[in-house]
């Protein structure tokens, strides 16, 4: 992911190629692999607390022809996916109202300032409460925390956006509405982006961390949160968090992918990564 | 803000800061007029909310600061355990992230393995960490740095990456020793970006706290009062203990964004920015 070549130490042995540094990084994983294998099979690590990594990777893999499971990762992705949709949609319209009229912004901005900082996982057992457990819950909880990095990154977009090009617009007699459609938004868009990734993230951590303390129900925090129940069960947690961890990945992955794509021509592209 | 608007900016302020707060002030008294209508068992109001807050942690004696032994038992323990695991994963992740960041070698070493473990969703790590860890103090201190690290490591490790060449090779020319290019060159330069993972491990390191509180195995903290209350359906309490986990966010960012603004107060003055 490193756009390019970090300059090399003075005086020091040359940069790395990429095949070095993708050598050395599957170098990396495999001792880790070796560690653990060592370790649970010398019978340093007890294998019920740590089972070495073939038998998680060889767990994990099998996971994928076990129907119960994947409907399960389908349920907790439905979850993440309808909580994200709401949370964009809501920070958007809000952050664009918010942004366009100052009056609003200071009064909302305290209220705000006041709820961003409750972490959002002690709003579970409120939330469960009053809606019980499943989907509803779920993407509640996740509308909640995936909200703020929307509507945070979207004012912040908007006070980015040049003056000139609105006042232009304006001029020409364009409305305030279309001035905003027109300019404000695609120049706000990349921040937009950013925030997008970020909700997306928080999102997953909500609809995983739900389901593991409800424990029952359907998805891929459930099942770890019952595998952590039966005896001998580890190996089924470690897989289990192996595919949490995937679906981490292909989402930022993609998010990553999507955002140098399509806004390759703005500077939070062209500068470094970060 | 120039010095001729200097007046007009102050009478902004104050107009900007009662603003606020009416905003602030209409909205509760609004949320506890619509609650007491509602009289729903699910939200109660404000008033209440606070009474709770007030008569669980707060009515202690003087010479204790005004905290009650429920404060003291449950509040307190969950605070240590996020200073402790925030502590760790400071000192972890600077320690490492300069390494890493100083050697390209060693950092490719580490950089897929990293990248993977940083994308697991925290709350998964939990349930591991119950399996490997004792329950209770060392799971949850396990829990915390294991989440709250990434932010710190990933980052140093960046700042370290990029320290400007030239006062590389000046640091050279002037024969300055490893330790002294670390502590006199290196670490202030990173500082900045340490801040930046630091506030993000700061929540993260929260959220971290209080989920690992609410799953079985714990005796105390907060988030084991929330739990128990949520078992007995007392609301008022699962509120208070909501709020106060807020207001514990708000608190602990606001000392972190200060120390950050006077430790950092050089850089900014330095680059004659005030972003």
């Amino acid at each position: 992911m490193i756009l390019e070549e970090p300059p090399a130490p003075s005086g020091e042995r040359p940069a790395l190629t990429r095949t070095g540094r993708w050598v050395r990084g599957a170098a990396g994983l495999a001792i880790l692999a070796a560690a653990s294998e060592i370790l649970g099979r010398a019978g340093i690590v007890d294998r019920d607390y740590l089972p070495p990594a073939s038998a998680v990777l060889a767990r994990s893999v099998g996971l994928l022809g076990d129907t119960e499971f994947l409907s399960g990762v389908w349920s907790t992705v439905r979850a993440w996916a309808i909580g994200l949709a709401i949370a964009v949609g809501g920070g958007v319209s809000l952050g664009l109202l918010l942004g366009s009229v100052p009056v609003l912004n200071t009064a909302v901005r305290a209220i705000v300032e006041f709820l961003r900082p409750i972490p959002s996982v002690a709003l579970i057992p409120l939330v469960s409460l009053i809606l019980g457990t499943g989907l509803r819950t779920e993407a509640t909880l996740i509308v909640y925390a995936a909200t703020w990095p929307v509507l945070f990154n979207t004012i912040y977009g908007l006070q980015d956006v040049d003056p000139v090009a609105k006042d232009t617009l304006r001029a020409f007699g364009f409305s305030r509405l279309s001035v905003t459609w027109l300019v404000s938004l695609p120049s706000a868009a990349p921040f937009i982006a950013t925030g997008i990734r970020l909700a997306a993230a928080i999102a997953l951590i909500l609809a995983v961390g739900t389901e593991i303390l409800s424990g029952f129900g359907q998805g891929l925090g459930v099942f770890i949160a019952q595998a952590q129940q039966t005896v001998d069960g580890t190996t089924d947690v470690l897989a289990g968090t192996v595919w949490a961890g995937m679906l981490g990945l292909i989402i930022n992955t993609a998010l990553v992918l999507g955002e140098r794509r399509l806004f390759h021509w703005h500077v939070s592209q062209t500068k470094d990564r970060s | 803000m120039s010095a001729g608007a200097g007046g007009r900016t102050v009478v902004r302020l104050g107009a900007g800061v009662l603003h606020r707060w009416l905003a602030l002030a209409v909205a509760v008294a609004a949320w506890e007029v619509g609650t007491r209508a509602a009289h729903s068992p699910f939200f109660p109001p404000p008033s209440r909310i606070t009474s709770r807050m007030y008569h669980l942690w707060f009515s202690g004696p003087g010479t204790r600061l005004f905290l009650t032994s429920d404060a003291t038992a449950n509040v307190v323990p969950s605070l240590l355990r996020m200073a402790t695991g925030l502590t760790i994963s400071l000192v972890a992740g600077v320690g490492l992230g300069l390494a890493l960041g100083r050697s390209e070698r060693l950092f490719a070493y580490f950089d897929p393995a990293f990248q993977f473990a940083r994308v697991i969703p925290p709350p998964t790590l939990v349930p591991v960490f119950i399996v490997l860890f004792k329950l209770g103090t060392q799971m949850q201190i396990a829990a915390i740095v294991f989440s709250a690290i990434w932010p710190i490591l990933l980052n140093t490790t960046d700042g370290a990456r990029s320290v400007d060449p030239l006062q590389m090779e000046t640091a050279q020319v002037y024969k300055l020793s490893a330790a002294d290019r670390v502590l006199k060159i290196i670490f202030p330069a990173t500082l900045p970006k340490i801040f930046a993972g630091l506030r993000l491990s700061l929540s993260l390191s929260l959220i971290l706290m209080v989920f690992s509180e609410l799953l079985p195995g714990t005796a105390n903290g907060i988030g084991f009062e929330l739990t128990d209350a949520q078992s007995r359906s007392d609301l008022p309490t699962v509120w208070a203990a909501i709020v106060l986990l807020g207001i514990l966010g708000y608190v602990l960012n606001a000392i972190l964004l200060a120390v950050e603004r006077r430790v950092l107060a050089w850089h900014r003055g330095s680059r004659g920015t005030d972003a």
